[in-house]
């Protein structure tokens, strides 16, 4: 290959507009984290196994390492940096939903779309979708637990 | 990190990645087209995938949508797994679907990626075997339309700088009678040991199989085995995996004895249930 292309991209992260210089070969975790300074998006397999990269593009959750910055261009991204108070952060430090930390910022991006793209999940639904994100400290039942807490399900209610 | 680098073209019309392909062509630049995109990182990162250009399809106007159309339910190339399993239009495809990889991942691996892609199983495709689907391919002079079972042969075989643009399924197949059953070694996640999708069309039974040996497939000759009730159901499984097209895989996920013993059992289910003996979870 002759030449090395660069493009200089607008991005929209956590509701603000970023002028980014990237290769066409990087991903969007890559991009986040070394170039935007955004670090809470975590590399665990960088090969969409963990889920410890998941941001939302355009509110739905996606593995960053599994995407490439070009193809989010003009999309509305959001980072563990972008959310602030939210019942799901909270429930997690209720129900103490993690132990090393991790894998937390991506459970709590795959979470908080869940929360509100399907706030009456049922059990087989939230199954589904958490089964995307692995804990290797093995934290499911709490996760599940803060999940539960801020759905509007029996268990959300009380 | 992808260790290349490469052009990336996102054209807005059919007409517009086919010129801009045979123009990275003219430079003598290995090109390809995605679609999700994902098995570019994952294999490039191995260096199981190279390439000079990327032509990505996903902005190209009605490649990403699902319709009714005539007699036919038409979706996109570009619409996602999520998508298919939510719309819901074809109950056969979204539940197998529905097992591919993981929920977070589905939002972006696209039908066209997975039944083009270089990973074998390509589950995606049990369901348009056994359906007799039309492929919409993006060609030189615009679409035209082929029966997948035309340019399947293991693989899709299309042409340099075509790409599937959609996949046509007869309304007819949509509501038949159907299963589809994935049986993995160990827990609810992962590569599966096998995968098995039928529909029972007019009392004859349509199978396709993933994860038995190195490419999907949908065997003429084991079907007619599988319908002649004038054997036991045992014998009907038996005999059909005579005629297997292939070798059985012996992989980490399972031994080619392993793998035959649970096929069997899961073409056994699979029959108990469209034939109506018993209820298969
Ligand atoms: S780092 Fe992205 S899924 Fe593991
Ligand atoms: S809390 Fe340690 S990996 Fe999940």
């Amino acid at each position: 290959m002759s030449s090395d292309p660069i493009l200089s991209l607008l991005f929209l992260v956590n509701s603000e507009e970023k002028t980014v210089t990237v290769r066409p070969a990087d991903t969007l975790l890559y991009i986040l984290r070394v170039r935007l300074g955004l670090t809470g998006s975590k590399p665990g397999c960088l090969n969409g196994d963990c889920g410890a990269c998941t941001v939302l593009v355009d509110g739905t959750p996606m593995k960053s390492c599994l995407m490439l910055a070009v193809e989010g261009e003009g999309k509305q991204i959001t980072t563990i940096e972008g959310l602030v108070n939210t019942p799901i952060q909270k429930a997690f430090i209720e129900k103490f939903a993690f132990q090393c930390g991790y894998c937390t910022s991506g459970f709590l991006m795959n979470c908080h779309a869940l929360v509100n793209i399907e706030p009456n999940a049922s059990d087989e639904k939230i199954k589904d979708w958490l089964e995307s994100n692995i804990c290797r400290c093995t934290g499911y039942k709490e996760i599940e637990e803060a999940v539960k807490s801020v759905l509007n399900t029996a268990e959300g209610k009380h | 990190m992808l260790p290349f680098n490469f052009e990336y073209y996102k054209p807005q019309t059919i007409q517009d990645a086919f010129r801009q392909f045979y123009s990275f062509r003219k430079e003598n630049k290995k090109t390809i087209y995605i679609s999700g995109g994902t098995e570019l990182i994952t294999l490039g990162r191995l260096n199981q995938v190279y390439t000079d250009a990327v032509i990505d399809l996903k902005r190209i106007q009605e490649y990403s949508s699902t319709f009714f159309h005539k007699d036919y339910l038409v979706i996109g190339g570009g619409a996602t797994l999520t998508t298919i399993e939510e719309v819901n239009a074809f109950p056969l495809l979204s539940k197998t679907v529905k097992e591919i990889a993981d929920r977070t991942a589905r939002n972006k691996i696209t039908i066209a990626g997975n039944i083009c892609g270089q990973i074998f199983y390509r589950e995606a495709i049990l369901p348009l075997l056994i359906t007799e689907c039309l492929l919409g391919i993006a060609g030189a002079e615009g679409i035209f339309h082929l029966p997948l079972q035309d340019i399947f042969n293991k693989e899709i075989q299309l042409r340099e700088g075509e790409f599937i643009f959609s996949i046509l399924i007869e309304n007819k197949y949509i509501k038949l009678p159907y299963v589809s059953i994935k049986r993995r070694k160990q827990w609810d996640i992962g590569y599966p040991l096998v995968t098995v999708a039928a529909i029972k069309n007019n009392d004859e039974i349509r199978m396709a199989f993933s994860g038995v040996s190195p490419f999907p497939f949908r065997s003429e000759e084991m079907e007619k085995v599988l319908n002649d009730r004038a054997l036991s159901l045992e014998d009907r499984v038996e005999k059909s995996l005579l005629s297997l097209p292939g070798p059985v895989l012996n992989d980490v996920e399972g031994s080619s004895g392993y793998r035959l013993f649970v096929l069997k059992n899961t073409m056994m289910d699979a029959i108990e249930e469209l034939e109506g003996e018993r209820n298969v979870k």
